[in-house]
């Protein structure tokens, strides 16, 4: 399931639900993205999450159905918030169920690391000085290129062929 | 043609999205970035490096030789960082 909301979320509640009429479930996994008080050593005084919305509820259950060919899953869940987002609070919800563990931790770090590379979100961090739009990082496209050439078929990729990469 | 930006590209050209008529020799999405400099100064900052900007066409990403026609949505937005 997919949500993308301004408003929180209730991780416990949240979690309760993945499983609550399935007891084919074995397991939960789950990550929980918190606003940082620091960025490159800048104290930050929120964050913004920008996002378009035409397209984002499409790419995030793309990638949930990837997920869902890769490992035996119960059930997936994908909450990102937008908006402007105080220090401590939540920005994105993955949680995973599946009969074993396995499935559910490794389904789990996949959406998580290619929803980072490929789900129209941008961050901006806000400082007393103004404002910075958060560079994406080549350790998470890394992360995310790990689970190419897995058992999937066709990858949603960001970087079609011919498209130079910076 | 509707284009939308994101992120810094909103800033930079100083809209959201714009409904544009780009002339019949714009076919694909990097003649259109091409013709998109030639609306001003913003514009031109914004496609300063194209290494920095990702493109999607209706809703999908798409390399820069992809065909783009009158009734298309193009969004030019920085690498994503969510999550």
């Amino acid at each position: 399931m997919i949500r993308v909301q301004r408003e929180d979320f209730d991780t416990g509640a949240e979690l309760a639900l993945l499983n609550a009429d399935n007891h084919a479930v074995g397991g939960v996994a789950a990550f929980v993205g918190l606003v940082r008080e620091m960025a490159g050593g800048e104290a930050l005084t929120a964050m913004t999450l920008e996002h378009y919305p035409a397209m984002t509820e499409k790419a995030l259950a793309d990638i949930e159905a990837e997920a869902k060919r890769r490992w035996p899953l119960e059930a997936s869940l994908i909450i990102h918030r937008h908006g402007t987002l105080e220090i401590g609070e939540r920005i994105v919800l993955v949680a995973t169920a599946a009969a074993h563990r396995r499935a559910a931790f490794e389904a789990c770090q996949f959406l998580v690391d290619w929803l980072k590379t490929k789900a129209p979100f941008w961050k901006r961090e806000e400082t007393r000085d103004g404002h910075h739009w958060v560079d994406a990082h080549s350790a998470d496209d890394a992360q995310a290129a790990r689970w190419e050439g897995g058992k999937a078929g066709r990858r949603p990729t960001e970087f079609p062929r011919g498209y130079s990469k910076p | 043609m509707k284009i939308v930006y994101f992120a810094w590209l909103r800033e930079k050209t100083g809209r959201a999205e714009e409904e544009l008529s780009p002339p019949d020799s714009v076919t694909d999405v990097l003649g259109l970035i091409e013709w998109l400099r030639s609306q001003g100064a913003g514009h031109v900052a914004a496609f300063a490096d194209l290494g920095l900007v990702r493109v999607a066409v209706n809703q999908e990403y798409v390399a820069l030789d992809y065909p783009v026609g009158p009734d298309d949505e193009v969004a030019f937005f920085p690498p994503v960082t969510g999550g």
